[in-house]
């Protein structure tokens, strides 16, 4: 069963309705545990996005070869072998970010968005469609990253990429690793807070 | 009259006594008879007790000794400073760099002399304690470096079956075996096969490919032996695949060269670390339950704030060593 969505229908759903770190709440522990610069949310949006898309075209290429029994299976190896690459990529020419990003980018192989849009949308549809949801989930991930990292970089340490911003340290707390776990937490509230006052004035109006 | 169950459960205890001394036996062989202990303290010492007080003259000087690390003898360490205590009878001998406490090292003592007395050549082995070593990577992993709450991983499956009790130790004992199966198959693996071929690289897929035959052959074994076991934990085997913990622990054992007894203890570490972080989090999220909480944080959100005061909690560990 294809899906009648449009490329740029696919991209907003994957960066707002099913934002994959706020609305599905997939893919923590990166968002948690190295979110606390833009920067490093920056890299690890871009590793992931590669691995999403990457992985979403290989399998979609691929579906009619799959037996259904042994599908997780292939989604797993598919998966680790970009991960691979994007790993090796990284160590080779961004030395000093890969060592800041530690053994996360290898745990992308565990991330569960990647299989799950494997097994909801790239085994269904053909290699254009699972590249521009791809695409979308990659890019909500990278926003809720980046949105994440503005936020605590902004909050904890008064600056932004590295830049003086602000010139002092509003709350320091935010600097913190373990700060990622109330950050998350706020900005599902406020996703849930803007789903809420939307029903609202639907009801209204309607 | 010892019944033959009784006797049994004495043997295993024998065993069990000899298995611990034949461990804890390497660091304490005979060696020079004057001199009492000799251990690391901090980083950078190593202290040796004697058995009587000391030249100071003699203590005091470099030449008289030797260090160095058991595996490579060439390379002898700087001692940056010696210091003897008031009573003359122990020495402190203080280095610049860090000393590799995981090896065992080496002092050579020349002539020492002793009132007056010239009491010969010793050679003394400093070591950790093995077992402590052991029981600090078990306790480290369990509850300083908690994974969950000091590293942040696996936490998809931590706010997943965290709800209830039941399925929070269900969720965490299954973890804990898989874990501790796939975690020694991978060292094997890692250790006998990708080292010596240089095969690296190829970490990543070998590894996630063994967890999940690994939660395939727990499941089938399961099954076969202990139907009941398997009734109540079937379900969990599943979601283990999609915990970040069992592909972390693989990679750091990998990357920290640890031999097959730390190997278990890291890995048992983490499965106990996971289902103590699981029980906790699910014995409040069951009061949550009943609280009032505001309707844009409820669910999730509220979840995340608390896993965020555990992990300040766990901040507390950190920092503390035990041996």
């Amino acid at each position: 069963m294809a899906t009648t969505k449009t490329n740029s229908q696919l991209v907003i759903n994957g960066l707002l309705n099913e934002n994959p770190i706020f609305r599905l709440a997939l893919s923590m522990c990166p968002a948690v545990g190295i979110s606390t610069t833009v920067r490093n949310g920056l890299m690890l949006g871009i590793a992931v996005l590669f691995v999403q898309v990457c992985s979403s075209c290989t399998i979609a290429a691929i579906k009619n070869y799959i037996h259904p029994r042994i599908r997780i299976p292939t989604y797993t190896l598919t998966i680790a072998t970009w991960v691979t690459v994007i790993d090796l990529l990284l160590s080779a020419y961004f030395p000093v970010a890969y060592k800041a990003m530690g053994i996360f980018i290898k745990l992308i192989v565990a991330f569960a968005i990647i299989t799950m849009r494997l097994e909801v949308f790239a085994c269904k549809n053909p290699v254009g469609k699972s590249f521009w949801d791809g695409l979308g989930m990659g890019l909500g991930f990278l926003f809720g990253m980046v949105t994440l990292g503005f936020i605590r970089e902004l909050l904890g340490m008064g600056t932004l990429l590295g830049h003086d911003v602000l010139g002092f340290k509003p709350l320091l707390f935010f600097a913190l690793p373990l700060a990622g776990f109330f950050c998350v937490g706020f900005m599902m509230a406020v996703f849930n807070y803007v789903e809420i006052v939307f029903n609202r004035m639907k009801k209204k109006r309607g | 009259m010892v019944s033959k169950r009784q006797r049994g459960l004495f043997y295993i205890v024998f065993i069990l006594l000899g298995g611990l001394f034949l461990l804890q036996g390497c660091g304490e062989e005979s060696q020079h008879r004057f001199i009492q202990k000799s251990a690391f303290k901090g980083k950078n010492d190593i202290v040796i007790t004697f058995a009587a007080p000391v030249d100071e003259t003699w203590a005091k000087d470099k030449s008289n000794y030797r260090v160095y690390e058991k595996p490579d003898p060439d390379i002898r360490l700087e001692i940056s400073s010696i210091s003897l205590s008031p009573d003359k009878r122990t020495v402190v001998l203080h280095f610049d760099e860090e000393l590799n406490q995981n090896q065992p090292h080496v002092v050579t003592i020349k002539n020492i002399r002793s009132q007056g007395k010239n009491l010969g050549t010793a050679v003394v082995r400093v070591k950790k304690l093995y077992l402590g070593f052991l029981f600090s990577i078990f306790i480290g992993a369990m509850l300083i470096h908690n994974f969950v709450f000091t590293k942040y991983l696996g936490l998809c499956v931590f706010f997943g079956t965290s709800q209830k009790k039941s399925t929070a130790v269900g969720m965490g004992v299954t973890f804990t075996i898989v874990m501790v199966v796939s975690a020694m198959m991978s060292w094997l693996l890692y250790q006998f096969v990708l080292k010596p071929y240089h095969l690296d690289y190829l970490q990543i897929i070998v590894f996630i490919g063994l967890v999940s035959l690994s939660v395939q052959a727990v499941d089938t074994i399961l099954r076969k032996i202990n139907p009941m076991l398997f009734k109540a934990f079937g379900v969990y085997l599943v979601l283990v695949i999609a915990n970040c913990i069992i592909l972390a622990v693989p990679l750091i054992l990998a990357d920290n060269e640890y031999n097959a007894a730390e190997s278990f203890m890291l890995a048992l570490g983490a499965g106990l670390g996971f289902l103590v972080a699981l029980f906790l989090m699910s014995s409040v999220r069951e009061r949550l339950e009943l609280a009032n909480v505001p309707p844009t944080y409820r669910g999730l959100p509220i979840a995340f704030v608390v896993a965020g005061l555990f992990a300040l909690a766990f901040l507390g560990f950190s920092g503390m060593s035990i041996f």
